[in-house]
């Protein structure tokens, strides 16, 4: 088997047992990345960095005691900034930017040993639900509907780092989920990612999109290497006011695969209107799975679903255009030429026309609407109301002795690049039906690939689970993805 | 409750500094009522007596020493700028 096809959890037993180099790894990703550009996964590559650090790891693991990420070849969303190395968001407005540091997350990558192979496409500041709006062009899935050379979308926002994932161009990758970025894009490309619980991984030096919905978290071919790539990512950091203070417990320890007497919620509300049959049954074998492995089922109601949506399209597109000013010509990135006679404020306006697509334009001025004088209170202070009642919804379900909560990752399988181009903006909100109550709420929850539709393409279960509960959320996923035994790839085309 | 008039987007786009071509005015004001219906779903919640979100996770800000921790690196700073002069930010004539 090629090198770039190891889980992380393999790659680590191989690199422990010596039998591997991190050399030898990393330079089967790089080589599957060189041919790989057809995806437009990687769109800014580091193979010098990625070899050194490999060379530093290997010397590190002959020397004993190395971390379970050492070694390993990842991949970077475009979001994380990365000392030296572009990191633009996917947004033309960042053209340039090289950061003078590193982000939180990525030094503790870096500093467990994990290898960075390069940074990663995504949707423009992590806006959008299919990576086709991005200034790289969009990311493509490496799943093709059965008989057919469609090209797919991969999801969004995480839409490059999943694409790798699945084709096997890193052993697992960094996203980012403000409504569903980590956990949409693995359901469309048969692999596992995690959203933790607000707080568990820092912030620091990830372009904000949504402050109070943004987290990171690990996509990766399999639930255990979610739990071993998470260890590495989270814990608290003084740098970022959110992060939590709370120890960070052993999330491959807790992998026991034992659920007996556990209690599954399955909500009422999810059952949407016209959810394909495909998505209803994969649910219900779902759920017979946990059943089957000992746990009890339960019918939940979380009343105020249907309203997050709404809640979700008033706060994130605030916070947007608040985090977002800061994009203005002056400090770094693009800079609007002018004409003479021209003055500051024609810098900026020119400046952000310029830089911004047209959903970031779009989102940042709802967002300044629903917070200018006079609707403040009609929108954006009705939203926070609501948000309180949607995570109310969830407490309820939890102090009935609810431990985790079973629901479907997406309402259909992934669609053609293209497809939506006509649709408004508001039917492309709707893919993240199922994800965005979670982020409102600030829950952990984790994308399983669970099986195929009639067309071939992966589907994807998601659990949600308890605030700091992601250790158990994970053993629970693990028990769903054995049981589902989900091990489909795609077929190399690209 | 309320749809976007083409003067209201001309507005709105001015306090984003975002330039919008008078041609453009009236698809952004469509596309911004289309979403803006789409929030007044929000208005059929009874929110009588909930205060609004402030923290997703229960938590108290942490307090530190308002002190100095770093400084000296006005290099890497102004590494970024798409014009720096003299050890600052330049832009263009602010006043008269």
């Amino acid at each position: 088997m090629s090198l770039n096809k190891l889980t992380i959890a393999d790659a680590r037993d191989l690199l422990k047992k010596g039998e591997v180099t991190s050399v030898q790894l990393t330079e089967a990703c790089l080589s599957a990345i060189e041919s790989a550009d057809a995806l437009n996964a990687f769109v800014h590559k580091t193979p010098e960095i990625a070899l050194e650090r490999a060379k530093a790891a290997d010397a590190r693991i002959a020397q004993g005691d190395a971390p379970s990420m050492c070694g390993i070849p990842v991949g970077i969303k475009d979001l994380f900034c990365t000392e030296g190395v572009p990191s633009q968001a996917a947004s033309n407005i960042l053209k340039g930017f090289k950061p003078e540091y590193e982000s939180t997350v990525t030094t503790q990558l870096r500093d467990a040993g994990a290898v960075m192979l390069g940074k990663l496409n995504m949707d423009e500041f992590a806006m959008g639900s299919s990576n086709e709006s991005t200034c790289y062009g969009a990311a493509v899935n490496p799943w093709r509907r059965e008989g057919e050379t469609t090209p797919l979308t991969p999801g969004g926002s995480s839409g490059g780092s999943a694409a790798a994932v699945a084709a096997d161009l890193c052993l697992g990758a960094t996203g980012t989920d403000t409504g569903g970025s980590i956990r949409q894009p693995a359901a469309f490309t048969g692999t596992v990612g995690i959203k933790p619980t607000y707080g568990r991984c820092s912030r620091w030096g990830i372009v904000a999109y949504a402050s109070s919905l943004d987290q990171a978290g690990p996509m990766t071919k399999s639930v255990r290497d979610a739990a071993i790539m998470l260890q590495a990512m989270a814990g608290h950091d003084a740098k970022d006011s959110t992060s939590a203070d709370i120890a960070v417990p052993d999330f491959e320890a807790a992998l026991t695969g034992d659920i007996r007497g556990q209690k599954i919620g399955i909500p009422r509300e999810y059952r949407v209107d016209g959810m394909p049959a495909d998505i209803a049954k994969l649910w219900e074998d779902g759920t017979a799975m946990l059943k089957d492995a000992g746990a009890t089922i339960v019918d939940i109601s979380l009343p105020h679903t249907k309203y997050a949506l709404p809640t979700y399209y008033v706060i994130a597109p605030a916070e947007a255009s608040s985090n977002l000013a800061r994009y203005d010509g002056v400090r770094y990135g693009h800079r609007a030429s002018l004409s003479s006679g021209e003055g500051i404020n024609d810098l900026y306006e020119k400046t952000r026309a310029e830089g911004f697509g047209p959903e970031v334009q779009r989102r940042i001025m709802v967002g300044t609407f629903v917070l200018s004088a006079g609707f403040y209170d009609a929108y954006y202070n009705r939203a926070r109301k609501v948000r309180a009642l949607i995570k109310r919804d969830f407490e309820q379900a939890f102090e009935a002795g609810v431990d985790a909560i079973l629901a479907p990752t997406t309402p259909s399988a992934a669609w053609g690049l293209g497809e939506m181009k006509d649709a408004n903006p508001v039917e492309m909100y709707l893919q993240d039906v199922f994800t965005v109550t979670l982020n409102l709420a600030g829950l952990p929850g984790v994308a399983v690939p669970a099986g195929l539709d009639a067309k071939g393409l992966p589907l994807g279960l998601q659990l949600i689970g308890k605030p700091w509960g992601e250790a158990e959320l994970l053993n629970t996923a693990l028990v769903l993805e054995q049981a589902a035994g989900f091990v489909s790839k795609p077929a190399k085309w690209w | 409750m309320s749809t976007i008039d083409i003067e209201t987007a001309r507005r709105v786009a001015k306090l984003a500094r975002i330039r919008v071509a008078d041609e453009s005015l009236p698809q952004l004001a469509e596309k911004l009522s289309g979403i803006l219906d789409f929030m007044e779903q929000l208005n059929e919640v009874n929110v009588d007596g909930v205060e609004p979100m402030t923290s997703v996770t229960p938590m108290r800000l942490k307090r530190r020493q308002d002190g100095v921790t770093d400084g000296n690196m006005q290099d890497k700073i102004l590494k970024n700028a798409p014009d720096a002069r003299e050890g600052f930010f330049a832009v263009p004539k602010v006043v008269e």
